[in-house]
């Protein structure tokens, strides 16, 4: 095959890309929108910091004061280690809830709609109190044979306090969204990948695993950084519970305490804010290593797809200098 | 696969008999039978539609049969070599049906190759997964792999990174690390730049050199001409004509494969 390709005069060198003559100087269309939103919006700035520093209802002292409060400050521990927790039972239990939504056993099918139907159409916060009550309503845990003896048995009180029984209430429900999400994650990967890895031998758990997940993590990883975030603010209805040291209790305490609400709600909304742009540094790793090997790399300096892909493939010179096959044979 | 001296005749690696595949009322394939000999290069060709795409899948289970029998050496695939007492036959659990898909390559018009891993990552993926192979192991193959096809200094570099041709090339070695019995290409080079079709194309045909039983489906008429022992013309989802491809593609008999050939050579 190789006598059949046509022989080539090997291509002129490619010149830099400062080299490029005639590089065409060009003049921007004039945008004065752009300089007339400018102006309103620096204007509505000054008012908004003119607002925030003559108002006295803010009080920054007493912000100042209370900010780095030990009750504050273990709060936002607490707020932190409920929201990781919640997050990560979550993330395992939609995970197990999508992949029996895709099970061909109908039995498995059918558990995860329901799990998903009941928590994901009744109240956060409902739950929560039920997972609060969830001592009184079950005191006892046994098992054994139905109508005959107990082989085991254990008070529920001693081994659920207010604070699991909050972390369980936000991962149940946060799970029954996640699956839907991690399912059109796993939906969204190319079926030509199932079927290569089925060509190769490959069993269905491994292709899930090796070939699929990894794949569909990355349009699974931004909304679930959209749900970590969300979730880091719904741990403010833990006092449903009751759980009362959370970031918002704490805060709301010291608030009803001093009689100044609105201090007390400015501390807690530095510290969620705070909490969110660390989440969202995270997030940002997590996309660019599952991104790797995809064009759309968010590291990419490159602005667009086709950029990217061409910037890589030069880059890689995996493209032939003469069109002659490199195959020797 | 060498013929044993006490059989007389060698046995067909691959038997295919009267198969039939039909997607709801759609019949694709209608009583297709073919025997392939081992180290025979057998080219699948035919007009668009013609069913030399589901034949082929037919054979890696990648597609059930709607009626006909698949053997791969003498062995029935899918389902126990007998039928049930009342006549139904009984499919084969998961793992078997794997392990039979695990010797038989299969090449896909648009590669397939795993995006979030490199070109040597996707060599080993299979051989580690499926035949429990060592990492050491599975990369020293790889990278003789990926040097046979031409390809050891592109070992890092993720697909995204790699023209057409190299991709397909490292889809063929990855195919290949399995030690497979024999390989199904599906239009290997249909969706390749003109320029790249004779890179995949040279792979192939050192390959079939190897003694490698091979089944392409392909519209590259030269290559059939130089490397198929064979050439099986398929229209309409039936076997219309096949023969050495001097027979075939130069002296055709039905008027169906004149028209064909009159439109792609």
């Amino acid at each position: 095959m190789n006598a059949s390709a046509p022989a080539q005069s090997p291509a002129a060198p490619r010149p830099a890309a400062d080299a490029i003559p005639g590089r065409i100087r060009a003049k921007a269309s004039p945008r004065p929108g752009t300089w007339i939103s400018a102006v309103i919006v620096a204007l509505l700035a000054l008012a908004l910091v003119n607002f925030l520093v003559t108002n006295e209802v803010f009080d920054w002292g007493t912000v100042a004061t209370y900010l780095l409060d030990v009750k504050v400050v273990q709060g936002v521990g607490w707020t932190l280690l409920i929201t990781v927790l919640s997050m990560l039972i979550g993330t395992i239990v939609a995970l197990t809830a999508a992949i029996m939504r895709r099970s061909e056993n109908p039995v498995l099918r059918g558990v995860s709609w329901a799990y998903i139907f009941v928590f994901r159409g009744t109240p956060v916060y409902t739950q929560l109190v039920f997972w609060g009550l969830f001592t009184v309503i079950v005191p006892k845990l046994a098992i054994g044979v139905p109508f005959g003896p107990e082989l085991l048995a254990l008070e529920t009180r001693d081994y659920f306090p207010a604070f699991w029984a909050a972390v369980i209430g936000l991962a149940l429900n946060e799970g029954a969204y996640l699956a839907e999400i991690i399912r059109s994650g796993l939906n969204s990967v190319d079926k030509g990948q199932t079927e290569a890895s089925k060509a190769l031998g490959m069993s269905s758990p491994k292709i899930l695993r090796r070939i699929v997940l990894p794949q569909a993590m990355r349009v699974i990883v931004p909304p679930l950084g959209n749900e970590t975030i969300g979730m880091l603010k719904t741990t403010s209805l833990v006092l449903a519970v009751p759980f009362t040291l959370d970031l918002t209790f704490a805060s709301n305490a010291i608030a009803n305490k001093l009689y100044a609400p609105i201090p007390l709600l400015i501390v807690a909304a530095i510290w969620y804010l705070a909490i969110t742009s660390v989440l969202m540094v995270g997030q940002h790793y997590l996309e660019r290593y599952f991104g790797r090997g995809f064009d759309d790399r968010p590291d990419s300096s490159a602005k667009t797809g086709r950029r990217s892909r061409q910037a890589a493939v030069n880059r890689a010179s995996t493209t032939p200098k003469d069109s002659l096959p490199e195959v020797e044979l | 696969m060498s013929t044993s001296p006490d059989t007389p005749a060698a046995q067909p690696l691959i038997e295919l008999d009267g198969i039939y595949k039909a997607f709801g009322d759609l019949v694709v394939l209608t009583d297709c039978s073919l025997d392939v000999a081992p180290g025979e290069v057998t080219v699948l060709i035919g007009p668009s539609g013609s069913g030399k795409s589901t034949l082929l899948r037919c054979i890696n289970q990648l597609e059930e049969p709607t009626a006909g029998r698949v053997r791969i050496g003498g062995v029935i695939q899918g389902y126990e070599e007998e039928p049930l007492p009342d006549g139904r036959w009984q499919k084969l659990p998961p793992a078997r049906i794997a392990q039979q898909r695990s010797r038989i390559g299969m090449v896909f018009q648009r590669f397939h190759l795993f995006p979030h891993m490199t070109a040597l990552a996707n060599v080993m993926e299979a051989p580690i997964q499926v035949l429990g192979r060592t990492r050491a192991d599975a990369e020293r193959s790889a990278r003789e792999l990926l040097e046979r096809v031409g390809l050891s200094d592109r070992a890092d570099h993720y697909p995204s990174e790699l023209s057409g041709g190299q991709q397909q090339r490292v889809a063929i070695a990855r195919a290949l690390a399995m030690e497979p019995e024999l390989m199904l290409f599906d239009e290997p080079t249909s969706a390749l730049d003109p320029e790249l079709v004779a890179e995949v194309l040279a792979v192939l045909g050192e390959l079939a050199a190897t003694g490698m039983t091979m089944i392409v489906v392909t519209h590259e008429m030269g290559f059939a001409r130089e490397v198929a022992d064979r050439v099986v013309f398929m229209d309409q989802g039936r076997i219309v004509e096949q023969g050495t491809a001097a027979e075939v593609i130069d002296t055709p008999r039905s008027e169906r494969l004149q028209a064909f050939l009159a439109s792609v050579l």
